[in-house]
């Protein structure tokens, strides 16, 4: 991918670009397809029930239908929303989850942009999607959409700050936003950044579950109160096109975790090396995809207020303790 | 500096909303998320349950109360036939008493089991109602074999029940006891200690003992503010007296004490239905000798009996004919809802379900 980046853009690596974002895009569709089937099935079990099993073989075929349904079915735009914004708000949430795959590096040489900011070009991006449930939420002209696209806007707001503030333990140690050389700098360090960056990982993961909107912290589209949320009133491909934004970010972060605090690519025993990368790297994002249904299955939701407080009274100033402790840390053993 | 303007929102909650549990409207004046005016409207459900009554004979009025409470059958059916026999005098086999007695726990333990399952799905936790309605689709199995019918029994009888036990039908209570005990210690696991669940219904929709005696509130809605009331203790009915088993009560009068209370309750039912078990005499009659057209004597009656949700009631006013005269049913959902405009103002919209779903209504009772 490198070498097309330092290129002068011609016509052949404009379609190879092309072509690798068209690959992404579908690599992409294909794991939410069956990140759906998963979850559903992961949760049926758990639940004490089946699950999908009624379309394709073992209800494989499941999502597609469901897909192929939302696409067909009319898209219907209520009379009193505002409808310029009420037709881009989805778009404007979509995008960006997509954009951020750029940076992620799912092997040493399996990469698209090698970004020297990589990390900060994925959390400016990302927090962009707000915008796009929050328009959504204000142009419906529905009260409960309203509610929803308010608090996710206070949500994601609020949990956007530890989020950025726990990785900054990995950046200080690493000395780079470029996530490549957070996982080579993992190899050098010889261990994997959730050991000593632990209270990051932990203050990381539950920023990153409110980020994305998941229970426990499924306020926005808190179905016993809101209805829906901000995607009350939306239907057919709109409808999926905000689904779709939440299970790429459930992609992108989960690849974002594996990659900052887990390691990546590398393997947990250096003689397990011979095991190609990727290998590695699909096991450690698959685990972390299975710990977001496995809390999805067993967590209540919590409160917007209790949330709030959560977040700027107890996230935040451990993530404060987090950089403060490994800043002494790394200027003693520096 | 200028003000921003801002408005109170008028929020319609219901009649479809998926936490008001059928067909319940509240109509909301928030303020942000701060509600500061809340108004029940109820009545959509409303099939004149009372005045079909006066146009039925007692045996044919059973099936409609089968649809007061939907989720407890067995307690309404009683509460009716209870009534009747009180009136006539009528000497009800020992049989009969401990077939009813065994239905209404079984009920009951069923009734709260749903009320555990879709309680914790309004707060936002989806595997518990899952769990719960596996436990309870044991009991509505039991029930199936018992009288036909999973929902609406209309299992007893002016005089006794309709159905004797069926083979070996008694040995499966028996099994269930310790299986239901082992399942509740799972919720307990999963639910009772979880932290973002404590923090949801502690300290919310709390009043005090006076405020719930002069809304006439019973039940476990009575029981979580310190009050010790139950029917079946305070004025045994039935073959209650012959049972060993407690009356849980709490002092918050939160909707975690309610939590804590309806799965005591399960436990305490459990003890019952094992005693019961136990007594069970094989042989004897499950009907008195009742005549043919059951004619109450001229004058009026009231019985009440504990329910799951609380003190069910039923006045029955007769001129000496084989149909009432007037008859009326104090459901305890209906009562136990007239506290909520009260508990609702000042309170954050998301403690909105907690307390409403904390109440236990049924709809179907609450309109009668």
């Amino acid at each position: 991918m490198e070498q097309y980046l330092t290129q002068p853009l011609s016509l052949q690596t404009f379609i190879i670009f092309f072509a690798s974002a068209v690959a992404l895009l579908l690599l992409v569709l294909g794991f939410v397809t069956y990140a759906i089937y998963f979850e559903r099935k992961v949760i049926g079990w758990m639940q004490a029930r089946i699950g999908p099993n009624r379309v394709g073989p073992l209800g494989l075929l499941q999502t597609v239908a469901d897909v192929l349904k939302l696409l067909l079915k009319e898209d219907t735009i209520p009379k009193k929303a505002d409808k310029p914004l009420f037709l881009i708000a989805p778009i404007i949430a979509f995008v960006p989850s997509f954009a951020v795959l750029a940076v992620i590096p799912f092997t040493d040489k399996l990469h698209f942009a090698d970004l020297g900011v990589g990390l900060l070009y994925y959390l400016a991006i990302s927090s962009i999607s707000t915008i796009g449930v929050l328009v959504g939420g204000w142009a419906s002209n529905n009260k409960y959409a309203l509610i929803g696209g308010m608090r996710s806007a206070a949500q994601m707001i609020s949990y956007e700050i530890p989020l950025v503030m726990s990785v900054i333990g990995v950046i200080l140690i690493t000395g780079s936003l470029n996530l490549i050389d957070i996982v080579e700098r993992q190899r050098e360090i010889g261990m994997w950044f959730i050991i000593p960056q632990f209270l990051g990982f932990i203050i990381f993961l539950i920023a990153s579950i409110s980020e994305l909107n998941r229970t426990p912290f499924d306020l926005p589209e808190a179905e016993s109160e809101l209805v829906a949320g901000y995607h009350v009133e939306y239907s057919g491909f709109r409808f999926a096109f905000y689904m779709l934004a939440e299970y790429v970010y459930v992609f992108a972060m989960s690849a974002l975790t594996t990659v900052l605090f887990l390691g990546g690519w590398l393997p947990p025993f250096e003689f397990l090396s011979f095991i190609p990368g990727i290998v590695w790297f699909i096991l450690k994002f698959s685990a972390v995809v299975f710990f977001l249904f496995w809390v999805r299955a067993t967590m209540p939701r919590i409160r917007v207020d209790q949330l709030m407080s959560l977040g700027w009274k107890v996230l935040l100033p451990l993530a404060l303790v987090n950089i403060f402790i490994t800043a002494v840390v790394k200027e003693f053993i520096a | 500096m200028s003000t921003v303007r801002t408005e109170e929102m008028l929020l319609n909650v219901g009649p479809q909303h998926p936490s008001t549990h059928g067909v319940f409207r509240l109509v909301v004046k928030i303020d942000g998320e701060t509600i500061t005016e809340a108004k029940p409207v109820i009545g959509y459900l409303h099939r004149g349950t009372e005045k079909l009554a006066e146009d039925l004979n007692y045996t044919q009025i059973i099936p409609y109360t089968d649809r007061m409470d939907y989720l407890s059958a067995m307690t309404n059916n009683y509460v009716i036939v209870h009534a009747v026999e009180t009136m006539m005098g009528l000497e009800i086999p020992e049989k009969a008493e401990y077939l009813r007695v065994i239905a209404m726990e079984l009920n009951r333990v069923a009734s709260h089991l749903v009320w555990f399952g879709t309680y914790l799905l309004d707060i936002g936790a989806m595997s518990p109602f899952l769990y719960a309605f596996r436990e309870r689709e044991q009991i509505l199995n039991l029930f199936n074999e018992l009288c036909g019918a999973r929902l609406t029994y209309n299992y007893m009888r002016v005089g006794g029940v309709k159905w004797d036990a069926p083979e070996g039908w008694i040995d499966k209570v028996r099994d269930f006891i310790p299986y239901m005990r082992e399942q509740l210690e799972g919720y307990h696991q999963l639910v009772t200690g979880n932290e973002i669940f404590i923090n949801r219904v502690k300290g919310i929709g709390q009043y005090d003992a006076q405020t719930a005696i002069n809304y006439g509130l019973s039940g476990v809605n009575l029981r979580c503010t310190g009050v010790k009331y139950d029917i079946r203790k305070d004025q045994p009915y039935s073959i209650y007296d012959r049972f060993d088993f407690d009356v849980p009560v709490a002092t918050e009068g939160d909707c975690l004490s309610k939590y804590y209370l309806r799965m005591e309750e399960i436990r305490q039912s459990l003890r019952i239905l094992e005693q019961a078990v136990e007594q069970f005499p094989k042989e004897g009659e499950i009907m008195a000798k009742v005549p043919r057209v059951l004619r109450t004597p001229p004058g009026e009656t009231y019985v009440r009996i504990e329910a799951p949700r609380g003190e069910l009631g039923c006045y029955i006013s007769s001129k000496g004919k084989d149909k009432p005269w007037r008859l009326k049913f104090r459901r305890p959902s209906f009562v136990n809802l007239q506290i909520l405009p009260e508990l609702l103002v000042g309170e954050n919209i998301a403690n909105l379900i907690a307390i409403l779903g904390g109440i236990d209504i049924v709809l179907g009772e609450v309109d009668c």
